[in-house]
């Protein structure tokens, strides 16, 4: 179980994280912090894929190759997960803005941010 | 041709391109929008037709490796049997819709703009063979969705665009999340790499995890109860022209995507040993047909009930998905593509047609369209059509792609799914046969209408306006188009072409009824390679 820990510790803050950011969704009665949550998510899966990258070539460095290396030389990590979380991490931001913009919208209309106020404001009209 | 398989890359990027055109040519001219987007949409059916005439004479998929990388480590895009009948789906329901929006929708270069890149993702999603493609696709047909549907009148449509951006972010990662469980125990994202890698892969628990998260986010993404809370909020709050589209082809494309998953990747044997994957997928989909349709009877609102209506029509792919995987059962997913098709078509119809009636009179609710069949005879004749066809009488497409997924239930001794495609008929009977009951057999009451906007008498009254008077409302056309430009669209909006479309869609739900055989032999060479 130690062993585990000290190896995958990635892993293991990566869940944690997880944890957080689903919870700040659910919990959070503040829409800001509900998307803030939701970001928080997204990024624990973007470190899920670059930790993955690392640890299953143990010891490994950046994927950079030197330019006159002999093959085989230097060990590198997957450079795939990386450049594919790159990508991922483009469509989080692009979320993020329309979730802010809606979020904007939403506050010049009902003044509030608070989803439980939101909810009382809405039952009324 | 040699060259067919330029037209996979051509299909996606060509909207997407062709989206920033509305915007930037804004700068200048005030109305290019829905000339862009009507060229680029014609377009794209043209060469959808022309590579669907391709693959199904062929027999047999046509690919094509982006940048010339090859599929190890490059993307794919794939398009079979299967994948062609949701592009021709996406390609013609746009066509459609997009013509209604031309006097009945919103307007506006931004509005083309999303739309353009709704139709690009859809396509996307249909043609990709990469599993981590299929995500970015998803997520920009999801962005392009939550912006139409906040494009709605009034602070509603950003409330429910934004429960839906969390709801449907959540789970796209969930699917993301599925992927890198799957990538560290293969080292793979391509889709035939997948399959093959899947069985032989030494961490098994890890794939099978995997499958879980995908599971879940798919059922987000195709409204399963209880996981639709975003779907009836986004589908009533987006502008009447949008709900038609994202009605009839978002949650089409991601259950297709989830199907895809099922057979290519996982594929159907291995998911059969799988323990308990059946039982959940077949669980998740019975419970939503049954939830879904008890849901929808209990509705005021029209366009409410039939977005819980879709629920558990999803609910039925979603079952047959479950019968496929238990009984590697042949019937069962040629009745999940025909219902996955016909379903698109028969709401895209049926939200066109509540766009009509609402355009017109302002009803909303069951109760205010009591005597439509009197004041619009042919509007509620094709809605008629449409929510008999939903229900499944022959010849409409529903009874088609019911009854090949309860053939294909009851060949594998699943009883239970059977049991529930019965009981979700007579459900379904119970909410159409209220909204038929109202509009032909209750007459209608000025007081039944308070949202009736009175400007609608100042030119002429609305009787022979019904598209029996053909030619009485062509010579009207010149004066609503003067309207529409200057923004008046509410006198009286409703034009011969906007009623034509819902006719059009209800003649093609009887029509492809009558095409279920065809289909299912199209499907055929699809069907061999998948399933043993």
């Amino acid at each position: 179980m130690i062993d585990l820990l000290t190896s995958h510790y990635t892993y293991v803050l990566t869940f944690v994280l997880l944890g957080l950011g689903i919870y700040m969704v659910i919990a959070s009665e503040n829409l800001v912090k509900k998307l803030i949550g939701v970001n928080l998510f997204q990024t624990a899966i973007f470190l899920f894929f670059v930790s993955m990258a690392y640890i299953d070539a143990d010891g490994a460095s950046a994927p950079i190759v030197p330019h006159h290396g002999e093959p085989g030389e230097v060990m590198v990590a997957s450079p795939l997960p990386q450049v594919i979380v790159l990508t991922a991490i483009v469509v989080g931001i692009a979320l993020t803005a329309v979730g802010l913009a809606l979020i904007i919208r939403i506050y010049a209309e009902y003044g509030t941010l608070r989803e439980d106020t939101l909810r009382e404001v809405r039952a009324d009209e | 041709m040699s060259n067919v398989d330029l037209i996979l890359p051509l299909l996606i990027v060509t909207p997407i391109l062709a989206a920033t055109l509305p915007i930037a040519l804004g700068l200048w001219f005030d109305r290019t929008g829905w000339s862009v987007t009507a060229l680029t949409t014609l377009g794209l059916f043209g060469a959808a037709s022309y590579l669907a005439a391709e693959v199904y004479a062929g027999g047999e998929a046509v690919t094509h490796e982006l940048g010339g990388y090859p599929r190890t480590y490059g993307i794919q895009l794939v398009s079979d049997q299967f994948s062609m009948l949701i592009v021709l789906l996406v390609t013609a329901v746009a066509l459609g819709v997009l013509a209604y929006t031309r006097q009945g929708g919103p307007r506006g270069n931004t509005f083309y703009t999303a739309y353009l890149l709704l139709v690009g993702g859809l396509l996307g999603i249909s043609l990709t063979g990469d599993v981590f493609n299929l995500f970015v696709f998803l997520e920009i047909t999801s962005l392009a969705t939550y912006a139409l549907v906040a494009s709605g009148d009034g602070p509603e449509a950003a409330v429910a665009s934004l429960k839906y951006l969390i709801l449907g972010t959540v789970a796209a990662s969930m699917y993301l999340i599925g992927v890198a469980f799957v990538f560290m125990a293969t080292g793979t994202l391509n889709m035939v790499e997948l399959s093959t890698a899947i069985p032989a892969a030494e961490a098994q628990t890890l794939i099978r995890a995997g499958f879980a998260f995908i599971v879940v986010g798919f059922a987000v993404k195709v409204a399963q109860w209880p996981l639709h809370t975003w779907q009836p909020s986004a589908y009533q709050q987006a502008p009447d022209g949008v709900t038609p589209l994202i009605a009839a082809l978002v949650s089409t494309a991601s259950a297709y995507a989830f199907g895809r998953l099922i057979v290519t990747v996982f594929e159907v044997e291995y998911l059969a040993a799988m323990p308990n994957a059946a039982a959940i997928v077949l669980t998740v989909g019975c419970v939503s047909v049954l939830a879904g349709t008890v849901l929808a009877v209990i509705q005021t609102e029209v366009k409410r009930m039939l977005a819980y209506s879709s629920v558990s029509q999803f609910g039925l792919v979603i079952a047959a998905y479950g019968v496929v995987i238990a009984d590697g059962s042949r019937t069962a997913l040629i009745g999940a593509a025909i219902h996955l098709v016909g379903h698109g078509l028969l709401k895209a119809g049926l939200f066109l047609g509540v766009a009509l009636v609402a355009a017109s009179y302002g009803a909303r609710t069951v109760d205010e369209y009591a005597g439509l069949a009197t004041e619009r005879p042919v509007v509620a004749g094709s809605m008629a059509v449409l929510l008999f066809s939903l229900v499944g009488v022959p010849p409409g497409v529903g009874f088609v792609g019911k009854w090949y997924i309860g053939l294909g239930a009851v060949q594998a001794q699943l009883w239970p799914v059977a049991a529930v495609i019965f009981l979700s008929t007579m459900l379904t009977l119970a909410y159409a046969a209220r909204l038929l009951e109202k509009m032909y057999f209750t007459p209608s009451a000025a007081a039944d209408r308070p949202h009736a906007p009175d400007p609608v008498a100042t030119d002429g009254g609305d009787d022979g306006r019904d598209g029996s008077g053909d030619a009485d409302s062509a010579s009207r056309e010149p004066g609503a188009a003067i309207a529409a430009i200057r923004g008046e669209s509410s006198r009286d909006p409703v034009s011969t072409g906007m009623v034509a479309i819902v006719v059009v869609a209800a003649l093609g739900a009887v029509a492809l009824g009558f095409a279920g055989g065809t289909i299912a032999e199209l499907l055929d060479p699809f069907l061999t390679e998948v399933i043993n």
